[in-house]
């Protein structure tokens, strides 16, 4: 290799998308898990120990189902939805630092796969996209139930997108830069944002939420109301690409959570431990994924807890409580900056 | 209750601040769903823990074997009486004193509904439902039930017997 920024870049890339479609085959796993420890049942326990193989043998049996397009859908559209929800799903992890540097073979080595300067508008940018994917589906499958779930998500997507914009101007504001890096930086010590910026930190998980689909809001697929929603019409692996695309969804989503309120991979005491170089990375990447991992459970547990939205409500909350909290949120964070600089 | 009369207008409880706010109460629901994860299970793990059905259960109907020998007659009431069909009695005559036997016995267990007006009309107490509950079969021939598979020993259904002389 001539380059070798780019041939590190494309180990990272490779060992980040590994680790993250395995981590989200558990994440399935858990959920299914804990959903049937909440209602008193066991859940799948037989597929190796503990169920520990089921995550393959749900791959297996997606990938043996039959690939049906129905008769009058956009063949190329409908191909092209879910591809498009992976993609997105899987690309928005790129900007996130799950590490501060780690010295590996002689090399110093960014724990983030790309540190684009303006992070946080590409993480916007492409969240937003990942609503193509679903409201693309519900259109080519020609099916009204998927076609109501692709407008409800589009709807919704874009009465919870400017909330969640609006939540994370805060923290850029605090920070002074766009950069996830610096924002990670700048929540060194106990200063996390989600002491700073406590109601910031509770629209965003909410809207976090609303553009994962994830259960007060599962809008798009509500099941009484629409069948599967937008997937009615999807099978195997197609059908899978969806499932995925939620899954990742959601481990982006609570990494990005991570990185802008919980102080990303920095844990206050580990600094002064005194560990060396190597280690302390380690630490630091371990730090990362167990507030990832508490989010997670975070994200699972509220799905078995807290009964679906009904959609004037969900539209009530978006625009009557949600944005103007954000812009009072913002005020409020202008004003004590101002008054402390 | 005349037509007339209004019906009863019922208010709905205001929420208070706190609930309005939301965040409390979903704390709450956090609360009791995180309890729940620690409340023993019901799952019955089925195939190394299996379900002993009650004195009560009717499961496939057999024949009972007392003294190697069914206590079945061959009087074709069961037969007779079964609503789906299912039995198929061929009588003959023995050396021993209950004079008939049958030759020939099959349930088709592809058609019992387990009913049990075959234990209830049968005048010597020979065919009774037994606790087993599983059925399968890959074949329709093997759905079809002759002696050797109907036959079983008295001392196993001790428990039945007993059951059906309390309460008939």
């Amino acid at each position: 290799m001539r380059n070798p920024e780019m041939f590190i870049s494309l180990i990272k890339i490779v060992v980040v998308l590994v680790i993250m479609l395995t981590a989200v085959a558990y994440i399935v796993l858990l959920e299914r898990r804990l959903a049937a420890a909440i209602q008193n049942r066991i859940g799948p326990n037989r597929v190796g120990w503990q169920g520990f193989l089921q995550p393959l043998a749900d791959v297996l049996k997606l990938v043996l189902k039959e690939d049906i397009v129905p008769k009058s859908a956009n063949k190329f559209i409908h191909d092209l939805a879910p591809v498009i929800s992976i993609s997105v799903a899987l690309t928005t992890f790129a900007v996130v630092p799950f590490g501060d540097h780690i010295t590996l073979f002689g090399q110093n080595i960014k724990l983030q796969i790309a540190s684009v300067n303006v992070g946080i508008l590409y993480i916007l940018a492409l969240t937003s996209l990942g609503v193509y994917g679903v409201t693309l589906s519900g259109w080519a499958s020609n099916n009204k139930y998927s076609l109501l779930g692709g407008l409800r998500s589009s709807a919704q997507m874009i009465s919870y997108e400017l909330a969640m914009g609006l939540s994370i101007i805060g923290v850029v504001m605090l920070a002074g830069s766009l950069e996830l890096d610096k924002i990670v930086q700048a929540q060194a010590g106990w200063k996390w944002n989600i002491f700073l910026q406590p109601i910031g930190f509770i629209t965003f998980v909410v809207a976090a939420f609303a553009e994962t689909n994830r259960l007060p809001f599962d809008l798009p697929e509500a099941e009484p109301e629409l069948v599967a929603g937008y997937h009615t019409e999807y099978s195997g692996l197609k059908f899978g690409l969806f499932y995925l695309s939620e899954y990742a969804n959601m481990l982006t989503s609570c990494a990005i959570i991570t990185t802008l309120f919980l102080g990303g991979w920095q844990l206050p005491f580990l600094d002064g431990l005194g560990l060396p170089d190597f280690w302390l990375s380690l630490f630091h990447v371990g730090a990362f994924c167990l507030k990832v991992g508490v989010v997670l459970l975070f994200f699972i547990v509220i799905r078995w807890t807290i009964p679906r939205f009904r959609y004037d409500q969900l539209m009530n909350l978006g625009w009557k409580v949600m944005l103007p909290l954000t812009i009072a949120n913002l005020l409020a964070t202008g004003f004590v900056i101002l008054l402390f600089e | 209750m005349s037509s007339n009369q209004h019906p009863k207008i019922i208010h709905k409880k205001d929420l208070t601040f706190w609930q309005k706010l939301y965040i409390p109460e979903i704390l709450r629901g956090l609360r009791l769903t995180l309890a729940q994860i620690f409340r023993p299970k019901f799952t019955r793990q089925y195939p190394e823990e299996r379900w002993k059905p009650p004195a009560s259960f009717r499961g496939r109907p057999v024949l009972v074997e007392e003294n190697g020998v069914e206590r079945c007659v061959a009087c074709g009431l069961c037969a007779r009486v079964c609503p789906a069909l299912a039995i198929e009695v061929q009588g003959s005559e023995t050396e021993l004193w209950k004079e008939r036997y049958p030759v020939k016995f099959e349930i088709n267990m592809l058609r019992c509904i387990f009913c049990g007006f075959c234990e209830e009309v049968c005048p010597e107490e020979a065919i009774v439902m037994s606790d087993e509950y599983e059925l399968t079969f890959t074949s329709q021939e093997e759905g079809i039930f002759g002696k050797d598979k109907l036959l079983m020993p008295a001392v196993k259904l001790k428990d039945r017997l007993e059951f059906l002389r309390q309460h008939r």
